[in-house]
């Protein structure tokens, strides 16, 4: 046998792992050819994400799912699986509703069209938002099935039952592929008829809740089969990386020098990009037959750039630029604006003010951003994990100088999104390599690239400040944030307006709309504009509320100890429900009563108020979640040792309280609460950049340090029971972690941070001023 | 011109000395299941094992791999049931799944070296992979199921 026989046969496993997953119907790896000398086959090898199309005579009763006649049932899945489980999730709403067999599913992660509406994955809302269409669609089909399996069955429907794929008259049943296949039902539904199906009670779910069942998506995890954005392949396709120039904006190429770069096999050219969207500004790509030959083509480019206004711009401009704006009671757009704040804090006994900033962090999602893009056919066709297709669609349209509806984005697993892929500005650099040389491009940034335009975390400044009366009661409060605003850079039609009818971005001030009882409330969101210029300020994973708790929660918890109080109390004397904190059918039913539920389950799971070894403590902070009309309610309790000689801070155990409503994947749910807490954990002590020279400092792991197996603290994690509709897991684990963090620091050495991420010279420094530094 | 074993069969490749092994694994061979994550060895996406030995194919030139048997995820087990792999999946461990593959590679080399491995031994083997997803309770409670599993042992885990 020759090589390439044998190769073949070396590529059966990793085939037959993937013809197993097909069988399931879930993804299919077109494996390339295999080695020969020189490699000609290999290369012209092409290996896309398959869809998972239904097959001939499906009956489809809405867009969201078809019944084949072989008893599949495929669920169209328009949002991004990228680690949260998404499809299973969402395929077990619909699967309930119909009662299907669960074992008949299977997922079709779909590529951009207009009818499948909005495409977007982010702001923890997908099972959220998919939880009425869903149910209403697997009504839909079941209603449907039922109709026409009682025809065949010579029964009235109102005889038949539904269950586990069947419809059943007594004795008598027919499987929902018999029905499709003999009936061939076509039956279809307005969305008035939808919006009026009856659904099933919440003690009816079978696979809602069910802790038995296994994520679709991970089987082809774990044995090289999963295809990811850089996995895909094409005939033809040339690699492309770019080479970046010194600033996010305005950077101006004077001249390109490549002799060095023609001294790398492989390199074909070089490519100054001229962007008509203006996303990409500056950049060159080197072209090249490998990509290994690209990225030292890219190194060995010399390129002179008139760089852009932002080349000395600082982290400290920023923070300095965002304190100034708030000391300002002018600008900024108001979310809150009660009637009797100034009159509040001018009859104030005593007020308490404190800022707290963050820094910089970098989304570091694991799979460099990348896109393999081409024109067939007359469509432009774009191959990349992406979380927000319909964002990035009329851009591309823009960039490529044709309609949206002649490009379309396929659909691939995402190495991570965290936000990060909400922006596809990556897809544009690829996509207008390959109009230019007429061919298909594969453009991966190297991790360098990645992180120098990463669109990452904006630095944020926040003030707190609150009114007391002679008894120290909180009379008033104002809560004042500035930072880059991602959604005003990059999607201004999704800024919410305020109060005073100005729009701001709600991702950057989320959190500060909180549900404490305060007396009259000004939450004021103010635009770092330095920033919107620096850098694309990004969506990270648990966007404002991830750092607005910092702030928020420390001065919950400065606030109760200058008022002599117990944290846990104070907090509970203020979530009260009362007022715009009672919540409201069907998203926040029950109000801010139900954060206090949290709070009060997570002291008693942490132990609250035992008596604690030398040095260490609990702390304790609570959030809503990621918004006002989508709150999860969530407290943690953390427990900290601190090492007064080195300013170590060490996590000992998280205890974790989540009610979000009902829990539609109870592993999945799980899962995504250790995730979200443990980035929480990194974003306090672990990892966090700094702008210098108008860019981020850290562009790899040499010097960028999240979390890694061995600061995982001990983790306890409780979901109350509830069948309140379902709000999102993906993000608010992380929000409670690095306030709660802070305030175990302070209960365990009496020091206090304000600045995250907290380093162990910050500590040390805190403490020695306080002269509790050991010697 | 490199030649080498690769998952039990010969291949020979015709690149510069220099190139990484990664990029010869991904691109010439086509085998995309071993992932490019930082390019520096630090964060173990693109583990594989270099004559039984984990090794990063980022850092790795292939002319250093001439005459080696090398094993990637795709060649771990021919039915991708290897105890580790059977671990991932009976507790769940990937989220988004690009370290994964790294992961499991690093792990299978743990439990040769360490056949009851400690947390010590788990946190100084494991702790050059990174998972941004943060999988980590799992990956440490999979190992062990897996180290149990290999010696026969019931896990309650």
């Amino acid at each position: 046998m020759g090589k390439l026989g044998r190769m073949d046969l070396g590529q059966r496993a990793g085939n037959e792992a993937a013809n197993g997953l097909s069988r399931r119907g879930f993804l299919m790896a077109a494996v390339g050819a295999g080695v020969m000398f020189g490699f000609p086959a290999a290369r012209a090898a092409q290996q896309f994400m398959a869809p998972g199309l239904p097959g001939d005579g499906a009956f489809e009763p809405t867009i969201w799912c078809a019944i084949a006649p072989d008893g599949t049932i495929t669920v169209n899945i328009i949002r991004a699986e990228m680690g949260q489980h998404v499809g299973t999730a969402l395929a077990r709403i619909i699967a309930d509703e119909m009662n299907a067999d669960w074992d008949r599913v299977k997922i079709n992660y779909v590529d951009s069209d207009p009818k499948w509406g909005l495409m977007v994955t982010g702001g923890s809302w997908s099972v959220w938002m998919t939880w009425d269409v869903f149910r209403q669609a697997g009504a839909a089909a079941r209603l449907a099935l039922t109709d026409a399996g009682a025809t065949l069955l010579g029964v009235p429907a109102a005889q038949c039952t539904t269950r586990d794929g069947m419809v059943i008259a007594g004795a008598k049943s027919i499987s929902y592929g018999d029905i499709v296949a003999r009936a061939h039902p076509t039956r279809s539904f307005t969305p008035d008829e939808l919006a009026k199906l009856p659904l099933k009670p919440a003690t009816e779910r079978h696979l809602i809740g069910n802790k038995a069942l296994k994520a679709l998506d991970i089987p082809a995890k774990t044995n090289g089969t999963a295809l990811y954005g850089i996995d895909a392949k094409v005939d033809g396709m040339v690699y492309a990386r770019p080479k970046m120039p010194p600033t996010r904006y305005g950077s101006r190429v004077r001249s390109v020098d490549d002799s060095a770069a023609r001294t790398i096999k492989g390199y074909q050219r070089y490519l100054v990009i001229e962007d008509p969207s203006e996303v990409v500004q500056g950049w060159v790509v080197a072209i090249a037959d490998t990509y290994s030959a690209a990225i030292r083509a890219a190194d060995l480019l010399k390129v002179d750039w008139t760089p852009g206004e932002t080349i000395n711009v600082s982290e400290k401009d920023i923070i300095d630029h965002g304190r100034a704006q708030i000391d300002r009671k002018d600008g900024g757009v108001m979310v809150f604006d009660d009637k009797g704040v100034d009159s509040t804090f001018a009859a104030a006994a005593s007020t308490f003010s404190q800022d707290y900033t963050c820094a910089s962090v970098m989304h570091y999602q694991l799979e460099p951003t990348n896109a393999l893009a081409f024109e067939k056919d007359g469509i432009f066709e774009i191959h990349a994990g992406n979380q927000w297709q319909s964002l990035i669609l009329p851009t591309l349209a823009k960039a490529l100088d044709r309609p949206e509806k002649s490009i379309v984005l396929r659909s691939y697993l995402l190495g991570g999104g965290f936000g990060r892929r909400l922006n596809g500005d990556y897809m544009i650099p690829a996509a207008l390599a390959s109009k230019t040389l007429g061919k298909p491009v594969k453009l991966i940034l190297t991790r360098s690239d990645d992180m120098q335009f990463d669109s990452f975390r904006s630095p944020s400044i926040q003030r707190i400040r609150v009114a007391f009366d002679g008894q120290k009661a909180i009379t008033a409060m104002e809560y004042h944030a500035s930072a880059g605003w991602p959604t005003q850079v990059m999607a201004a039609a999704f800024m919410s307006k305020g109060v005073d009818g100005k729009p701001y971005d709600p991702f950057a001030i989320a959190g500060g709309d909180h549900w404490y009882e305060v007396g009259p409330l000004r939450v004021r969101a103010l635009s770092n504009d330095l920033a919107n210029r620096t850098f694309r300020p990004g969506w990270l994973r648990s966007v404002s509320p991830g750092w607005v708790s910092w702030g928020l929660e420390s001065s919950w918890d400065e606030i109760a100890h200058i008022q002599g109080k117990d944290p846990v109390q104070f907090r509970l004397e203020h979530l009260t429900g009362a007022g715009r904190n009672k919540g409201e059918a069907p998203d926040s039913t029950g109000g801010a009563l139900r954060q206090a539920a949290v709070v009060r389950r997570v002291a008693e799971k942490a132990g609250w108020g035992r008596t604690m070894p030398k040095d260490t403590a609990l702390g304790i902070a609570t959030t809503f979640g990621q918004e006002r009309g989508m709150p999860t309610w969530i407290a943690c309790a953390a427990q900290v040792h601190v090492d007064r000689a080195t300013g170590i801070v060490r996590c000992q155990k998280l205890s974790i309280v989540v009610d979000a409503g009902t829990i539609v994947d109870p592993d999945g749910a799980r899962a995504q609460t250790e995730g979200a807490a443990l980035w929480g954990l990194s974003m306090a002590l672990f990892e966090g950049s700094e702008i210098v020279g108008g860019l981020p400092r850290d562009r790899n792991l040499n010097t960028y340090t999240p979390l890694r197996i061995a600061d995982v603290p001990e983790m306890e994690i409780e979901f109350l029971p509830s069948t309140e509709k379902p709000t999102g897991l993906g993000e608010p684990g992380t929000t409670v972690i690095a306030p709660a963090i802070g305030n175990a620091i302070f209960n365990a050495v009496g020091v206090r941070m304000r600045h995250l991420p907290i380093r162990p010279a910050d500590v040390l420094r805190a403490l020695t001023e306080k002269g509790g530094a050991a010697t | 011109m490199t030649s080498f074993r690769l998952n039990g069969h010969d291949v020979s490749v015709d690149v510069p000395d220099d190139t990484p092994l990664l990029w010869v694994i991904r691109d010439e061979i086509g085998l995309t299941g071993t992932k490019f994550g930082c390019g520096i060895g630090m964060c173990g996406a693109c583990t594989v094992h270099v004559g039984g030995r984990a090794t990063r194919s980022c850092i790795t030139p292939v002319s250093a791999v001439q005459g080696a048997e090398i094993t990637t995820i795709e060649g771990l087990d021919p039915a991708g049931a290897h105890p580790v792999q059977e671990a991932w999946k009976d507790l769940q461990v990937p989220q988004c799944g690009y370290c994964q593959s790294g992961q499991i590679m690093q792990a299978a080399s743990l439990l040769h070296d360490y056949p009851q491995p400690t947390d010590e031994d788990i946190d100084a083997v494991m702790g050059g992979s990174l998972c941004r997803c943060m999988t980590y309770i799992r990956i440490r409670d999979a190992i062990k199921k897996a180290a149990a599993a290999t010696r026969g042992e019931p896990s309650n885990g």
